[in-house]
């Protein structure tokens, strides 16, 4: 059982609450996310986890044993960090055999051989283990980087934006690897972002944090599809969800209380009509989406069109939602 | 505001070409993205226009001058720079100023042009506050109204965005894209961001070790990519590359793959050599029980409104963007169909694009 969890942890700087009162369980096996803005909280959770920072109250147990009070060392987890730093002049094989060799674990140098190799194939860097890793591409150093923490099987890997410094091509490409690599080995991983993208592709749970406050935990479908708030659900979803008055277009019945409706692409049906109520401004193509934005009197719609939808600048249309959130005055989601 | 003419312009370090032979002319008032991959040369390409960086042959003009070996500061241009650097100790109002202050403009001309600028970029409420206390965004800002109060003939910008949020960078993104239309300057943007270059741009290059493989509008480089490079760049999946081991003849409408036919775009000119290649965008393939192109679901990325399966084929894998709401488990055994007529096809030797139809009526740029 290599489970964490967290019970009414808190974390103050000073006169900011980093964490307040955060309770979160992440199960063996489980790749969870926090998901959250700058600033939101989800680095100082990690280093509390990681025993970098010391919790102001609150407890925090690994594999069901309580660590507070812990050294780093103590607590079996292994953390990538954004910057991946590896050590210039030591060859792949010996960045990744480095936290092996260390001297409080005196693990035999064929043993060592063998897990290193293991992982290297993991990371399908088994043909680079001679090189230097300043021979390699930033996405093969953050891959060893990635890899230095494998090789230590711990309870949990914590990651702080590992993919964040990578450019957009590299940064897919690994979103999958990582998740192949979290299959195969039933890691557990504890992983921060603020890109919902990775959030969405990776996560078995996705944990929004916000002022340092956990606000929803769900599958990225349930956090897509049932946000708890206003605040949730334009976390995710690209284009973010329009956000219009109730009743400002047809949307069939409206449970009572409804202030807000939130409409995603599929909340909207748009037809072409000659005395249309809104109008096209114009259709911005993304490369991977086409975003049709219409102007209904002042507000701005956006959502997305197929790639073979007829629309032009200044067409009329009409349109009707369909199955809109809900949300009420307080921005809370009613159904 | 001026056009930039590029005119075979070469670079080496050493003996290294980092820009090759280059040419192209970015139209006035347009903003032009150069976009590549890291060590493309687009950087370098950049430097060159601004001065900071001094071409091995060729000319730039700029506004019909050839500037290639002037000093920088003989150009009048404006360079933003990916780390925005305020002076921490003047406020806001005497950094967006202090350009003018080095020329000797007169103070009540740079008062009044820092207001301007300043409302133009929609912080005039901010003006006298020091810059230690911004936040990011309002900082970026505060860099580009130095970069913009000067109003040169073009501005230069090297991946100013790169360091931001994701959810800010898209932001920033639309800001840039309007005050651009404001202020109809010509604008030279370097990123190796496709995303934010499909966005912003008029004009994208894509650049690939020192020479540009594609110029054109950003839906013309999407719908009709003019080599692999071009097509796995843009694109988030990258296009589906499929290897056909057959010739194809002039004025062919449908290939064999794998015991299935399929519909693409009617040839202009043959490939002749045994191979090719075809091109599918995720979004061109489709689920369809009735095709005999099949293969196995490898597995799933839930996007929301879509969902990305990447389907393991004959030919390797291939990814397919389809709504969220069709049911797909890994494992599973799919046929799959492809929007004919959005097709691309390439010759698998040299990897440039096969015409077809496909590239008859769009706009060329």
């Amino acid at each position: 059982m290599s489970d964490v969890s967290l019970k009414g942890v808190s974390k103050r700087f000073a006169a900011i609450a980093a964490v307040s009162d955060l309770s979160l369980d992440v199960a063996d096996g489980e790749f969870f996310v926090l998901l959250g803005p700058t600033g939101a909280g989800k680095t100082t959770t990690l280093r509390l986890v990681a025993g970098l920072e010391k919790a102001d109250a609150g407890s925090i147990s690994i594999a069901g044993r309580a660590v507070d009070g812990h050294e780093p060392a103590a607590r079996d987890v292994a953390f990538v960090f954004q910057q991946f730093s590896l050590y210039p002049h030591l060859s792949v094989f010996d960045n990744l055999a480095f936290p092996l060799r260390s001297p409080a674990r005196r693990m035999p140098e064929d043993e060592i051989k063998v897990r290193v190799q293991e992982v290297a194939e993991l990371l399908r860097m088994a043909g680079k283990l001679g090189n230097k890793s300043t021979q390699l591409s930033g996405g093969e150093m953050q891959r060893v980087a990635i890899g230095r923490a494998l090789v230590r099987r711990p309870s949990i890997y914590l990651m702080d934006e590992p993919l964040s410094s990578l450019d957009a091509k590299l940064r897919s490409d690994l979103r999958l690897e990582l998740k192949r690599i979290q299959e195969e080995l039933g890691a557990t991983i504890l992983y921060v972002t603020h890109d919902q993208i990775e959030a969405m592709t990776m996560a078995n749970r996705i944990g929004v944090i916000s002022e340092g406050r956990l606000i929803q935990v769900g599958t990225p479908r349930d956090i897509y599809e049932s946000p708890q708030s206003i605040y949730v659900a334009q976390r995710l979803g690209q284009p973010q969800i329009n956000l219009l008055p109730a009743g400002l277009l047809p949307a069939g019945h409206l449970p009572a209380g409804t202030q807000t409706v939130g409409a995603r692409t599929e909340h909207i049906a748009i037809e072409k009509r000659k005395n249309g109520e809104a109008a096209v401004d114009w259709i911005e193509h993304l490369g991977d989406q086409n975003r049709l934005h219409v102007m209904l009197g002042e507000r701005r719609i956006t959502t997305l069109i197929a790639p073979d939808a007829k629309f032009q600048p200044n067409d009329r249309v009409s349109l009707k939602l369909v199955k809109p959130l809900c949300f009420n005055a307080a921005g809370d989601r009613i159904t | 505001m001026a056009e930039i003419r590029v005119q075979n312009l070469q670079k080496k370090f050493g003996e290294f070409t980092a820009v090759k032979d280059l040419s192209f002319t970015i139209p006035g008032r347009s903003f032009f993205c150069l976009l590549g991959p890291s060590g493309c040369g687009k950087t370098t390409t950049l430097r060159m226009i601004a001065g900071l960086e001094l071409p091995s042959s060729g000319s730039i003009f700029l506004g019909g001058e050839d500037v290639a070996f002037k000093r920088a500061s003989q150009r009048d241009i404006a360079f933003v720079f990916q780390l925005f650097a305020l002076y921490p100790h003047m406020n806001v109002r005497q950094n967006i100023g202090f350009p003018l202050l080095c020329q000797g403009v007169p103070s009540a001309e740079i008062r009044a042009r820092v207001e301007e600028t300043a409302k133009l970029l929609r912080i005039d409420h901010f003006l006298d506050k020091p810059v230690s206390g911004l936040a990011g965004g309002d900082r970026q800002r505060v860099a580009l109204g130095r970069a913009i109060v000067r109003r040169p003939l073009a501005f230069l910008m090297d991946e100013p965005l790169g360091t931001l949020d994701t959810e800010f960078r898209d932001l920033m993104c639309e800001e840039l894209r309007r005050l651009h239309d404001r202020i109809e300057a010509t604008t030279v943007y370097v990123t190796h961001d496709q995303l934010e270059a499909m966005s912003m741009a008029d004009y994208i290059a894509i650049m690939n070790r020192g020479v540009i493989e594609q110029l054109g509008t950003p839906q013309a480089i999407y719908d009709r990519p003019a080599t692999t490079f071009v097509a796995e760049f843009v694109g988030s999946p990258a296009m589906n590359l499929i290897a056909v081991p057959a010739s194809l003849a002039k004025g062919s409408t449908s290939v064999e793959i794998s015991g299935a036919r399929i519909a693409i775009p009617k040839t202009r000119e043959p490939a002749l050599n045994g191979h090719f290649i075809l091109g599918a965008r995720p979004e061109h393939i489709y689920f369809d029980d009735a095709s005999k192109f099949r293969g196995e679901v490898f597995g799933t990325e839930y996007l929301g409104t879509t969902q990305i399966v990447t389907v393991s084929i004959a030919q390797g894998q291939v990814k397919a963007r389809i709504p969220a709401s069709v049911k797909v488990t890994a494992g599973e055994q799919v046929g799959l169909s492809f929007m004919g007529e959005r097709l691309s096809l390439f010759d698998k030797a040299t990897g440039t694009a096969i015409k077809t139809a496909l590239h008859e009526g769009g706009q060329h740029v």
